[in-house]
């Protein structure tokens, strides 16, 4: 994961809520094996409707994603962060997330904001009054602004994910360098292993 | 030692270190993977030189995406197959035990889990599949990952985790008889709304819960994401303890029993606190439909489709308004009046025995309307024979149900299983969002006997109103 500080850019009003994992990427892109190439799904199903807010030119080149409450519930796919990312988004703004989403945005980089819904509102208003205003999301002080017109907020991310996103950490070498006591554990675990359950076929030896 | 809730003592077991400042690192017991949420996990092992460290506690199977025509079919579909094959190359590479398509055991990830018993009380079980929480109905923590989560789970056997707050949702009393699981869960999704459980551990609780067989049980902790909530508990008793008895995951003969008092001991304890609560009265519950594009969006199958005036605010009434629209619903209209043209009868939420034995019940000897188009897709090769041994193939036959395949099938037709636009579905799974069925295509969430009585009278029907 690449190192995020700073994230500074135009955002787009998707001005709808309970936008499912389903909508972010329809499930005929989850076939692929690769992790690239998801950006053209991205609300695939929408981008057909000329007057869908992502087809609009003025919003074109955006890098955050103004969202309605209840972003991202549903499916675990992490396909739908892999698309936002690879459209161009690099942070989202809503009231709430789904939670798988909201893990899933942190093992990739993608900031997941959130603020209240009054907040977004006032966000929606004034990149709808001026769609070439920028909008700062900074991760090492928590904060939203936009600077042209003095509007500024704070967030709040758990310690852990803003240390990773600052750092570009690899949650998997972190875990991996706890491999003592990983193995201490499984020294007393009871939970059975499926060694003797299946054979190399997968056929069961009982029942 | 202060009262735990049955999510405190499984979590507490499995604490491998919790790190000041930092996410306590959880071990996994079983890790449950599919063709979907896996390649790019193996992939990311690949890249780094890194293997799987418990392949014998890493369990594979093929549900997403295979089609559920006759095995004698090849898959049309390249990238489909493509997927299907790369599961079974990534498993024999890292030494994991996989079920391709046709397989004894082969069917969705969440049904083979319990039927084959290695889904255990007390464990913590995790898959790249939000639907996972289905196993808590064993009194097990288990909850849905994403890619980058899976690959962490084959490298570590562990993820790092923030404990979760909990909620104990009581249904207090018997519900009436045509009420099933499936109608519970809708009530609550119904009530907490998608997002009312998110953060949340839910423990179902209550008289109507504990009379549930695991069958039930796992309808509705299968849905509990649907409220936002992660993960889904019901504690352990006797039902539980007998379901799993001489199953191939367990010790057996004499064995067993020590392994089940140890299981008893999986309940919250009497005094200990919930951070919320709420609770229903099973005698207030009836048959559920859904009707629009989430499944909080539930009206009572003698109900009406709703009208965006009766909208809390202004956020609700787009909401509901846009769902009319992509539903072709117009508010008023008795749902009883509403003609479908498929029936699906399947998924992770209700394709086991029970509840193929409960469609069955009512398509016996009846017909299938000429205008629907009705799928029996059992959860697996193992639910598939037992329905076979019972006759409910005939039955279902004979009524003109197509009785196909395992797999996830149109629960997210990912397969060719899929609605095709403007068509509208009854069907048994868990998510009616726009497209997820096919793009274009209209689903209602409901019980397999609701599902079955619709197939017949061609509109949403319950029971009673099938004249064999």
């Amino acid at each position: 994961m690449k190192a995020v500080h700073v994230i500074e850019g135009r955002a787009v009003p998707l001005e709808r809520s309970d936008v499912d994992t389903d909508q972010i990427i329809p499930s005929e892109w989850l076939k692929r094996v690769e992790r690239t190439g998801f950006g053209r799904g991205l609300f695939s199903e929408w981008r057909d409707d000329p007057t869908f807010v992502l087809n609009d030119a003025q919003f074109a080149g955006a890098t955050i994603l103004l969202a309605g409450p209840r972003f991202g519930t549903g499916s675990s796919r992490e396909h739908a962060v892999w698309a936002l990312m690879d459209y161009g988004f690099q942070a989202v703004i809503a009231p709430s997330f789904g939670d798988i989403f909201r893990n899933n945005s942190s093992k990739q980089g993608l900031v997941i904001v959130q603020l209240d819904s009054s907040d977004v509102e006032e966000l929606n208003q004034l990149v709808k009054d001026d769609p070439s205003r920028l909008i700062v999301v900074d991760v090492e002080r928590l904060s939203v602004e936009v600077p042209a017109v003095g509007w500024q907020r704070s967030f709040i991310l758990d310690p852990m994910t803003r240390e990773r996103l600052l750092g570009g950490w690899d949650d998997i070498g972190l875990s991996l360098l706890r491999g003592d006591a990983i193995t201490k554990f499984e020294a007393t675990s009871v939970a059975p292993s499926l060694k003797g359950v299946f054979d190399k076929d997968g056929h069961t030896l009982y029942a | 030692m202060s009262a735990k809730t049955l999510y405190e003592k499984i979590w507490d077991e499995h604490v491998v270190a919790s790190p000041e400042g930092e996410p306590t690192l959880l071990y996994i017991d079983l890790h449950l993977i599919h063709e979907v949420t896996s390649p790019q996990a193996f992939d990311g092992l690949r890249l780094n030189g890194r293997g799987v460290r418990r392949p014998d506690r890493t369990l594979a199977t093929a549900d997403h995406n295979v089609p559920t025509d006759p095995l004698s079919t090849p898959i049309l579909d390249p990238i489909s197959r493509r997927q299907l094959e790369a599961l079974n190359e990534n498993c024999k590479e890292f030494g994991i035990t996989v079920f391709p398509r046709g397989h004894e055991n082969q069917g969705i990830v969440h049904i083979i889990g319990p039927e084959l018993g290695v889904t255990q009380p007390g464990m913590t079980i995790v898959c790249g599949d939000s639907h996972t929480s289905t196993h808590g109905a064993f009194g097990a923590l288990a909850f849905g990952i994403g890619t980058s989560e899976v690959e962490h789970v084959l490298a570590t056997q562990t993820l790092p985790q923030q404990k979760a707050k909990t909620m104990a949702v009581t249904v207090e009393g018997t519900p009436s008889p045509g009420v099933s699981a499936k109608d519970i869960v809708l009530a609550i999704v119904g009530r907490l709304g998608t997002g009312g459980g998110a953060g949340y551990v839910i423990e179902y609780r209550g008289q109507a819960i504990q009379e549930l067989s695991m069958e039930g049980r796992m309808t509705v902790c299968n849905m509990s994401i649907e409220a936002g909530a992660r993960a889904g508990l019901v504690a352990v008793d006797e039902t539980t303890i007998e379901y799993l008895r001489g199953r191939p995951g367990v010790a057996q003969g004499d064995a067993y029993d020590a392994t089940a008092n140890r299981w008893r001991t999986l309940v919250s304890d009497d005094d200990a606190v919930f951070d919320a609560e709420i609770t229903l009265n099973a005698a207030d519950l009836v048959p559920y439909v859904t009707w629009g594009t989430n499944p909080a969006q539930v009206v009572a199958l003698d109900g009406v489709v709703p009208s965006p005036d009766d909208a809390l605010d202004d956020d609700e009434k787009d909401t509901v308004l846009r769902a009319l629209e992509y539903m072709g619903l117009t508010p008023g209209t008795k749902l009883r009046s509403i003609p479908v043209d498929v029936v699906f009868i399947g998924s992770c939420t209700n394709s086991r025995i029970e509840d193929l034995r409960a469609a069955a019940s009512v398509a016996k000897g009846s017909r299938v309307h000429d205008n629907v188009r009705a799928l029996v897709v059992p959860g697996s090769h193992r639910v598939k024979r037992q329905a076979e041994q019972e006759g409910l193939d005939t039955v279902f036959i004979e009524a003109g149900f197509e009785w196909r395949e395992p797999g996830c099938s149109m629960c997210l037709g990912m397969n060719p299983d899929q609605l095709k636009p403007g068509q509208r579905s009854a069907s048994t799974s868990n998510r009616n969002f726009e497209g997820r069925q096919g793009r274009g295509g209209r689903t209602h969430l409901v019980s397999p006997v609701v599902a079955a009585a619709t197939a017949i009278m061609g509109r949403f029907a319950s029971p009673d109103e099938v004249t064999s």
